[in-house]
């Protein structure tokens, strides 16, 4: 797709347009939520937070994967990255994220701690390559849209014997967290503006239960402000029906059924297992761990790591805010004890968390 | 040289070390006042004196557009001109690991010298020392550099007044994105490179012409958001900028949507910011725009009362938001 026609998900007068239709349509208040890093950022980035009616309520989802990494999870990043031997592997945005003791893994670097910021996980296997004397680690952290790539790296780590190269999957697959979040009575949210990149891998279906069981309208969206705003006017339209059907708007890069191969690729190397989300807690079914011919891969087996229930961070309202039960201003400790400087939670750690979004980006 | 490797005692202060000095520095530094090889150098200088000091321990030492020499030179002739001064004198110390290639130190001393012949400066007093392995990355250059204040008053990160133009010289982000690129060996599918350049000529050309610029900034680590920042906040004021205009190659805009960065955060090593009174604008982006080093610039934004202390962005949409100061560095996201 040329660059130009990609600018056209940004002109402001397309915008402009569809927001116009946006308000002749709208009957009343509607709620939405985003499930999505990038909807956050976007929807602020570009400015359409602040001109968006008054009557359309965004409400930030768990739709970051770093955000909804458990304290006790992160305890094992910690834990492992202080082990003799280890090299830790990480996309950039984890090495923020506190545990419950409030220690991060930049902590555990200056306390001497190898670990290596990479941009692929295949850049993992050349580290375990190049270092054939340490046990390199790569922190399984993301969605459906990383967990495929990451299981085929361990494919190629299995087809190079590479032995010292090895994967804790703390992978959490979306749709379940969503019906655990509309089954809840508190959460208060009309529609669901579901995460795109989510879609190109695992496609439209299993989103079908929030309107077959709760009634509820929702659109596969891209990330661009054209792209929100067309599915915010999809939504509007289809909260009037009874039992709305799922919605794609994201055409461009999400077809019906994913990508069946990466799906494939996904559950040839892992298995859903519970996993323990950060400020909901356990959701069963939700996350994604070693079936057992790839236990040899398996951080969590060969380190023993105990991943246990662990207090929340004191005051915290993280859990709050990804439900969607409170915006990130209403937190106590937003601004004042809870900053980019000195997260206490971790919407406020990652860069596409919803607190920090709010902190970064909202003038008033 | 007699080894294709720099050894440690090169650093010795012994015949190794006069061998250094006199084939390599002499060589491309020369000038009367290095070239006495005093213990310290004679300056001669009129007025108030501009100075500042950095250091350089960039990585990758080579660079599309530049290279750690270059870089050093650059980095503080353009800090010494931001208060609207002539540089003239530079130091440089050196600290290299044991067993940098001497092809590479000797690429590095001459580019600082073409550097510092182009931007008009002499390097007129100097130090090398060499640590054994592993005690520094390659090679870690700090410069010092003094300069003739012409400007009266001297522009000055607090005196951004309600009215004022901010301009900039060019487009953002394109020093920072090639270093990230090239450090990650990352196939950014365009030919970004960096803007590192001495901005003296242009400048003073300019606090010349118009003698009541305020501001002189050059946004380099943090970029124009983090400049900004620190403006809005000695000066006390609000900058409001008009997103449309801020000028952005579209390769850099495209590798940042890639690697979830803001071109508004990276450091640009050959650009400048300006503010001054909205009269003066105009004519100070023709003298801007007649300079290659100015050939992109254009206005982006004013200085307001509405939010002090703070830097808002208005969106193509209209939308308003926060250009505010990062934490840290910017890391790159996970999806």
């Amino acid at each position: 797709m040329s660059l130009e026609i990609l600018d056209r998900f940004n002109d402001p007068e397309l915008c402009k347009e569809l927001l116009a239709c946006l308000r002749d349509e709208l009957d009343g208040e509607i709620r939405f939520m985003e499930v999505c890093g990038t909807h956050t950022v976007s929807i602020f980035r570009s400015g359409l937070h602040s001109v968006l009616p008054k009557e359309v309520v965004h409400l930030s989802g768990p739709g970051c994967p770093v955000c909804v990494t458990h304290e006790s999870e992160v305890n094992a990043f910690l834990d492992l990255a202080g082990k003799d031997g280890v090299i830790v592997a990480t996309f950039g945005d984890l090495i923020k994220v506190p545990g419950d003791k409030g220690h991060c893994l930049k902590n555990a670097q200056a306390d001497g701690a190898r670990v290596e910021i990479i941009y692929s996980p295949f850049d993992a296997l050349d580290l375990a390559s190049n270092n054939p004397d340490s046990t390199v680690v790569f922190l399984g952290v993301g969605f459906e849209t990383t967990a495929p790539t990451i299981a085929a790296t361990v494919l190629m780590a299995q087809q190079q014997g590479l032995e010292n190269f090895k994967v804790l999957s703390f992978h959490k697959l979306v749709p379940p967290a969503l019906d655990i979040l509309i089954s809840d009575p508190e959460t208060c949210i009309d529609g669901f503006l579901l995460p795109g990149h989510v879609s190109t891998v695992i496609g439209i279906h299993p989103y079908d239960f929030i309107g077959e069981k709760y009634g509820k309208p929702s659109v596969v969206t891209g990330f661009d402000p054209v792209d929100i705003l067309q599915a915010l006017l999809m939504m509007v339209r289809a909260s009037k029906q009874d039992h709305p059907a799922i919605q794609n708007q994201y055409v461009r890069g999400v077809s019906e059924n994913g990508n069946p191969k990466a799906v494939e690729v996904m559950y040839q190397v892992f298995e859903e297992s519970d996993a323990l989300w950060r400020g909901i807690g356990m959701i069963p079914g939700s996350g994604l761990e070693f079936r057992k011919e790839f236990e040899k891969y398996d951080a969590k087996k060969i380190f023993d790591l105990n991943i246990g229930e662990c207090l929340p961070l004191k005051g915290c309202k993280c859990g709050e805010v990804l439900k969607g039960k409170m915006t990130p201003e209403k937190c106590p400790l937003f601004g004042k004890a809870c900053t980019p400087a000195k997260p206490v939670g971790p919407c406020m750690v990652s860069t596409e968390g919803s607190c920090a979004a709010y902190f970064k980006y909202k003038v008033d | 040289m007699s080894s294709d490797k720099v050894l440690l005692d090169y650093g010795s202060g012994g015949r190794a070390s006069q061998r250094l000095i006199s084939e390599l520095f002499l060589k491309h530094f020369a000038n009367d006042e290095l070239d006495r090889l005093n213990d310290a150098a004679t300056l001669s200088l009129k007025g108030k004196i501009s100075m500042s000091t950095d250091s350089f321990t960039v990585d990758p030492i080579f660079f599309p557009g530049g290279d750690i020499g270059s870089l050093a030179v650059h980095g503080t002739v353009n800090d010494v001109a931001m208060l609207g001064a002539i540089p003239r004198y530079m130091t440089c110390a050196y600290i290299i690991e044991e067993g940098l290639p001497m092809e590479d130190l000797e690429k590095i001393v001459k580019s600082m010298g073409e550097a510092c012949r182009h931007a008009g400066v002499n390097i007129v007093t100097g130090d090398t020392k060499v640590v054994p392995k592993g005690m520094v990355d390659k090679i870690f250059i700090n410069t010092t550099g003094v300069g003739e204040i012409i400007a009266d008053p001297a522009p000055s990160g607090d005196r951004a007044a309600v009215g004022d133009a901010v301009l900039v010289s060019g487009t953002m982000g394109d020093h920072g994105l090639t270093i990230l690129g090239t450090r990650e060996g990352l196939s950014l599918e365009s030919n970004v490179k960096s803007d590192s350049a001495a901005l003296n000529h242009l400048l003073v050309k300019l606090v010349q012409e118009i003698p009541d610029i305020h501001v002189l900034r050059d946004p380099t680590r943090g970029g124009l958001a983090t400049t900004l920042n620190e403006i809005t906040v000695s000066s006390n004021v609000c900058c409001e900028l008009e997103e449309s205009t801020i000028p952005v190659l579209p390769e850099v805009a495209g590798g940042c949507s890639f690697l979830g960065l803001d071109p508004l955060y990276l450091a640009n090593e050959g650009k400048f910011l300006c503010i001054l009174p909205q009269e003066h604008a105009e004519k100070a982006l023709e003298i801007m725009r007649a300079d290659d080093l100015g050939k992109d610039a254009c206005q982006v934004g004013t200085i307001t009362d509405a939010n002090p202390g703070k830097v808002v962005l208005v969106t193509p949409l209209g939308g308003r938001r926060l250009l505010n100061m990062l934490e840290g560095e910017q890391l790159p996201r996970i999806c």
